[in-house]
């Protein structure tokens, strides 16, 4: 049981009087990619803000690492903030920070560190995240969008979560910079060991770093299955989705590595 | 130092044992071996930091890193191992590896090919240079910032130009509009300011001018001061904190959607649709806005005048028609149409400069509030020298 660090059981949310969610069930295991698809407006993020204690749902569990989230629990929430690590859609960088001090405020607030410490920490994490230790002293609105999604991923990466939560990491990136962001993502999570929540829209992104898929369809999470199996799913739009004209290019694009 | 690492003073807020059993040194002639052991995590990487600074070695020359006694690490722990490393080698001894688990190596890997790359750190330049640095770039900046609105004073000419050859392209619907914004919606406070400052001048002029036995020309003192400079800078203020500001945030928050590029790209001018109505919908709501603020202003001193010296609201009206010459009133006004162009210029300039991230448009409109209430002082001090000049 120690396998599943992130534990959903029967979640109903309810946003401005309209039902995202019911009777959800997700379970996420101990060092895995998981890949969240599904329509617009299927309530990705707003399942992603629930787990991590954004939204409070009407009914239904979530555990994270074994501990039950309660917004109103302070104490469990504050030691579940030490170890998760979120990358939200536009990378959320404080604007008036630079890169560095963006990644430093994880480490301000839980630990205190003396500073020259606390920039050469920031610095590896900087260095991590694929940017050069000079974009440090940047500010977000200097950052060009893929660079941006870097500095967020250090940021996220600056206590050594056991669980990353990104949303949406490779919209906007051009063809190449996705296939880079991706090729981080993998070396990073199997090197530094952790877990990944991660929405996202990008075929090619899911055929490259997924160990398995969740699709949430009809307000909850309608199968969870490594790419293989979801591809010979009945459901139209899993069908539709991974066969459409889109989804085979991905997979043929993906197949090229492999074969040659 | 050697030993407080072999841990004789508990370092504190840490627990007595925990600092002594993380680096421990070993040494047998030539030979040392370091055990680490416990959490090298970055919950503990302040005392761990402090504990490799200190690793020194009595005289051996090879010494072995031994990581098997190691708990739990994360990325800052194995950079800190890798510090511990530089430190020994630092000191003269040839640094080896031991007990390293697969995981552990992964670790050290990634954040070596990460460190390998790093630069020489940043040294900050001279703080005088930095000062002359930032004179450069202020200076810089404000000259840029004068020409760029002499350029944008030329296209809204210009664009004004053109409309009045072709007064039908006048986006009459959207002056209008704002004509309600700038001009019906901020009667309230513009009166209700102004009348208070009323008050406030009589009220502090009747102290005063009752030492002399001068009461009356409290008349004189309010109408001319409101009428001539606090009507019309009062309006300015409130125009541009209100005014001044909204048109940078409206146009600042189009730009910002594209909706700027999409009107060009769709053929329309956006100085013409979004910068015209607005600066006119100004020109006309400015004066009308001053003269209320005028009459207001003279309402409270009137009303102060009665109550603190018995000047009654006929006598006040007689005085002021008497005895103040209606230029007063004109030079008041005369300056209006000035001012409401230089809001409207910077609100509408700062709002189309908006671009990158939505904090631009709190910035921007923070900048467009001070430097329209900035020109409108300046421009008012050159008002005066001219009118004084010319004796009016």
């Amino acid at each position: 049981m120690n396998d599943t660090v992130i534990r959903v059981r029967g979640v109903r949310t309810k946003l401005g009087g309209k039902e995202i969610h019911k009777d959800l069930d997700l379970d996420v295991r101990k060092g895995e990619i998981l890949g969240i698809v599904g329509g617009s407006g299927t309530g990705k993020s707003v399942l992603m803000r629930t787990i991590l204690g954004l939204i409070r749902p009407r009914e239904g569990t979530i555990e994270v690492l074994g501990k039950k989230v309660d917004p109103a629990d302070r104490e469990t929430m504050l030691s579940l903030e030490r170890r998760w690590g979120v990358l939200f859609q536009d990378g959320a960088l404080f604007s008036s920070l630079t890169v560095r001090e963006n990644v430093q405020v994880p480490m301000r607030e839980h630990l205190s560190l003396p500073q020259a410490l606390a920039d050469n920490l920031a610095t590896l994490k900087i260095r991590l995240a694929g940017l050069k230790a000079e974009d440090g002293r940047k500010f977000p609105s200097e950052l060009s969008g893929g660079m941006r999604k870097r500095a967020a991923l250090a940021r996220a990466l600056a206590l050594d979560p056991d669980i990353i939560f990104l949303d949406e990491p490779t919209a906007g990136l051009d063809p190449v910079g996705a296939a880079q962001f991706d090729e981080l993502l993998q070396s990073l999570s199997r090197s530094l060991g952790f877990t990944v929540f991660l929405i996202t829209h990008d075929l090619d992104t899911l055929y490259a770093v997924t160990d398995r898929i969740a699709v949430l369809a009809d307000k909850k999470v309608l199968v969870t299955a490594p790419i293989a199996e979801l591809e010979r799913h009945p459901h139209p739009w899993i069908h539709e989705y991974f066969h459409g004209p889109r989804g085979r290019a991905a997979k043929a694009s993906a197949m090229i590595p492999a074969t040659s | 130092m050697v030993a407080r690492l072999a841990g004789s003073f508990p370092i504190r807020d840490s627990p007595p044992m925990a600092s002594s059993t993380r680096v421990k040194v070993t040494e047998d002639g030539e030979n040392a071996r370091v055990s680490l052991a416990g959490a090298w995590t970055v919950a503990a990487a302040a005392e761990l930091d402090s504990e490799i600074r200190g690793l020194r070695l009595a005289k051996a020359k090879r010494a072995t890193l031994d990581l098997s006694g190691i708990e739990a690490l994360d990325t800052a722990g194995a950079w800190l191992i890798r510090e511990a490393a530089k430190v020994l080698s630092r000191g003269g001894a040839s640094v080896a590896f031991a007990g390293v688990d697969r995981r552990a190596a992964a670790l050290l890997e990634t954040v070596g090919s990460a460190e390998e790359q790093t630069h020489a750190p940043e040294t900050p330049p001279p703080s005088f240079v930095e000062l002359l640095v930032r004179l450069g770039f202020g200076t810089a900046f404000v000259v840029r910032e004068a020409r760029f609105y002499l350029g944008f004073l030329g296209l809204t000419l210009e664009a004004a130009a053109r409309i009045a050859l072709r007064p039908t392209r006048f986006r009459f619907t959207s002056f209008v509009h704002h004509l309600e914004a700038v001009g019906l919606n901020a009667l309230p406070i513009v009166g209700l300011i102004s009348f208070l400052i009323g008050i406030v001048m009589a009220y502090q002029g009747a102290t005063q001018l009752k030492l002399f036995g001068a009461e009356i020309f409290v008349v004189d003192l309010v109408a001319i001061s409101v009428l001539r400079e606090i009507g019309i800078l009062l309006t300015a203020i409130v125009v541009a904190g209100r005014s001044g500001s909204a048109f940078t945030a409206q146009i600042g928050t189009m730009k910002l959607r594209e909706e700027v590029d999409a009107m060009r790209t769709l053929g329309l001018d956006p100085i013409e649709v979004l910068v015209l109505p607005r600066v006119t919908a100004l020109l006309v709501a400015l004066p009308l806005l001053c003269f209320f603020s005028d009459i207001m202003g003279l309402l409270g001193g009137q009303l102060m005048a009665w109550l603190s010296l018995d000047i009654s609201p006929q006598t006040f009206i007689e005085r002021v028609h008497d005895r103040i010459p209606i230029r007063h009133f004109w030079v008041g006004m005369a300056k209006a149409p000035v001012f409401a162009a230089m809001i409207g210029l910077v609100g509408c300039y700062q709002g189309l400069r908006v671009k990158g991230d939505s904090g631009s448009v709190g910035r921007l409109t923070t900048r467009s509030v001070v430097q329209s209430i900035f020109l409108v002082i300046v421009a008012d001090a050159v008002f005066s020298i001219f009118f004084d000049l010319i004796n009016i």
